[in-house]
């Protein structure tokens, strides 16, 4: 499966770039492309893709019992723009923002970073895989509890990036951490307390603190409003769209909240049974839904 | 009592019925690899299958392998326990040595070939010939952090070495400098972190670009790892806090009177009052005799 769209040939595309690069536009390039990303747990056989997916209405192998969690991923994320990708639980959605953060290894499949060069990012050294992460993306888990340290200053949990980064001056390193802190909105006098004693909402600012400290060119957020009451949902909101603002970082948005993915995202990717069944426009996606369960999931909204 | 001893090679009295030098001469093989190969990657932890030694665990059986395993006739060994040549440890491995060897042995740092140590490096200027074996009871400096091997491991492999560097932020942020006492971590030849093993931060520094061997071994934790001569070995530190050693500034030794020397702080039990001493011992007694080095 392949959700690139074949928008003329090579030779217009590049004329097309080219115009754009004279009237002063900046690069319209992708800054992550992810293609044929694919994620089975278990033995898995050549059966597996085939008898699994949508049209299947499961995502486990009636061969050999293996789970697809994903399988055949390909999406391209622009710089400073917000794709969004939503799904039922258990679609395969946190599978495929873990495999880019390195968190879990992909059964197959290619990832590019432009930032990073033409290199599939799956399969560089392990050391060049913490660089990658450390400096070129930024994650925001949906708990807390995996994107930070519990029992460091939330502080500390910033600087653990910086110095990732090779910082080795406190002073300055607790300066940007104020900046980041500022910029989450948490007063600066919890800096060196630990985010134990935060309040959800507040750890989840912390975490996006965190994956900002090094401005990352791609960041991945992983259902970072789930289980925030609806005031601390919308600042969490604008702050994102802060972000966006005033970053060029490309943002993959996962949720299962259509609301979220309306106010933020341009682009929308439907996940199910580890598939994708419809991709474009987030607005055309919502008004016109043309898979099955993309009209199940935008009557459902309550 | 029937004599138990024989002659060995030098002519010095040794134990009958053991192995020279204790140990089989393939565990002695086993460690010289080992050995060779921590030499050639500094800093990395060669695991080895550490043997039972007559020896309880944490007293230095790591550090007596290595003895053990380089040692030869013609060597002269030098034991210390913190600086103390006179310690009941020191005095027992030692005596080992002797009997398993009949190598010599001393208390003077400028006539032994290996001096083995716990916790201290002698104050006397190492020499490029000398090769110093330290007793290692943990030899995994990221313990302190995470409490897996295999995790510590991949980190050591990918150099991911920001927890460490956190842990140290963190210190400064709660007592307002780095509380790290003895087991400084450094960083050999820009490559690995390393514990070198208990020793006060004063001796850290004479680790870098030492003409000497260091050889270090963990006995319960069956690793050997090393630092070649001439390799740089860097403490941890940062721009705004930077690496210390211990401060003994207006405070002299109450013996030879050094000023320049590593103390131990003793309080008289009778007045109360702090007295200093020089932990290094045969040093001590040399300066006081010729009050000259």
């Amino acid at each position: 499966m392949n959700c690139s769209v074949g928008e003329g040939t090579g030779k217009e595309k590049r004329q097309e770039m080219e115009i754009k690069k004279e009237m002063g536009e900046h690069d319209t390039g992708w800054a992550l492309k992810v293609s044929d990303l694919t994620r089975i747990y278990g033995s898995s056989c050549p059966d597996c893709i085939e008898k699994t997916g949508p049209g299947k209405g499961t995502n486990i192998c009636p061969v050999c019992g293996s789970v697809v969690a994903c399988a055949g991923i390909s999406f391209e994320v622009m710089p400073g723009e917000i794709l969004g990708i939503v799904g039922e639980s258990g679609s395969g959605k946190s599978t495929i923002v873990r495999c880019l953060y390195f968190d879990m290894e992909p059964t197959c499949g290619e990832a590019y970073l432009r930032c990073y060069g033409d290199e599939n990012i799956f399969q560089v050294s392990s050391q060049e895989k913490q660089t990658i992460r450390n400096l070129h993306t930024g994650m925001v888990y949906q708990n807390p509890q995996l994107g930070l340290k519990f029992d460091i200053t939330s502080g500390g949990n910033i600087a653990e990036k910086l110095l990732a980064a090779n910082w080795r001056n406190v002073g300055r390193i607790r300066e940007r951490a104020g900046e980041l802190l500022e910029r989450t909105e948490i007063p600066l006098a919890r800096m060196d307390d630990m985010p134990r004693n935060f309040s959800g909402g507040m750890q989840q600012r912390v975490q996006i603190a965190k994956a900002l400290a090094n401005d990352p060119d791609v960041l991945l957020l992983d259902e970072l409003t789930t289980g925030l009451d609806v005031s601390v949902q919308a600042r969490i909101l604008d702050l994102i769209k802060d972000i966006r603002r005033n970053t060029e970082a490309a943002m993959v948005l996962i949720t299962h909240d259509l609301g979220v993915i309306r106010l933020l995202a341009e682009r929308t990717i439907v996940l199910k049974n580890g598939r994708i069944v419809e991709a474009g426009l987030t607005d055309q996606i919502l008004e016109d839904p043309q898979h099955e369960y993309t009209q199940l999931l935008v009557n459902s909204v309550l | 009592m029937t004599d138990r001893s024989t002659l060995a090679g030098n002519g010095r009295k040794i134990e009958k019925g053991y192995n020279f030098a204790f140990l089989d001469e393939f565990t002695k093989r086993e460690i010289r690899r080992k050995i060779l190969k921590a030499v050639a990657i500094p800093g990395y932890q060669v695991p080895f299958g550490s043997r039972e030694m007559p020896l309880a665990k944490g007293w230095g059986t790591g550090g007596i392998q290595i003895t053990l395993s380089i040692i030869g006739e013609p060597d002269v060994l030098k034991v210390i326990d913190q600086g103390s040549d006179d310690s009941v440890n020191a005095v027992n491995i030692r005596n080992l040595v002797e009997r398993m060897t009949g190598a010599q042995t001393t208390a003077d740092t400028t006539k032994a070939t290996i001096i083995q140590t716990r916790h201290r490096i002698p104050e006397e200027v190492l020499k490029a010939e000398q090769i110093v074996v330290f007793q290692v009871p943990f030899p995994e400096p990221l313990r302190s952090i995470e409490p897996s091997e295999q995790v510590t491991r991949q980190m050591h492999a990918r150099k991911d070495y920001s927890g460490m560097w956190l842990h140290l932020y963190e210190d400064i942020v709660k007592h307002g400098r780095i509380t790290i006492g003895a087991r400084y971590p450094v960083m050999v030849n820009g490559r690995y972190l390393m514990d070198p093993s208990p020793i006060p931060r004063w001796d850290v520094p004479r680790l870098d670009q030492a003409p000497v061997l260091h050889l270090f071994c963990a006995g319960r934790e069956k690793r050997i790892y090393a630092i070649a001569p001439y390799t740089s070995v860097e403490p941890l530190e940062f721009e705004d806090y930077t690496f210390e050693v211990e401060d003994f500034s207006g405070k002299i030794c109450e013996r030879c009177g050094s000023s320049d020397t590593f103390l131990d702080e003793m309080i008289d039990e009778t007045t109360g009052s702090k007295k200093y001493f020089c932990s290094d011992t045969s040093f001590c007694d040399k300066r006081q005799g010729s009050g000259e080095i």
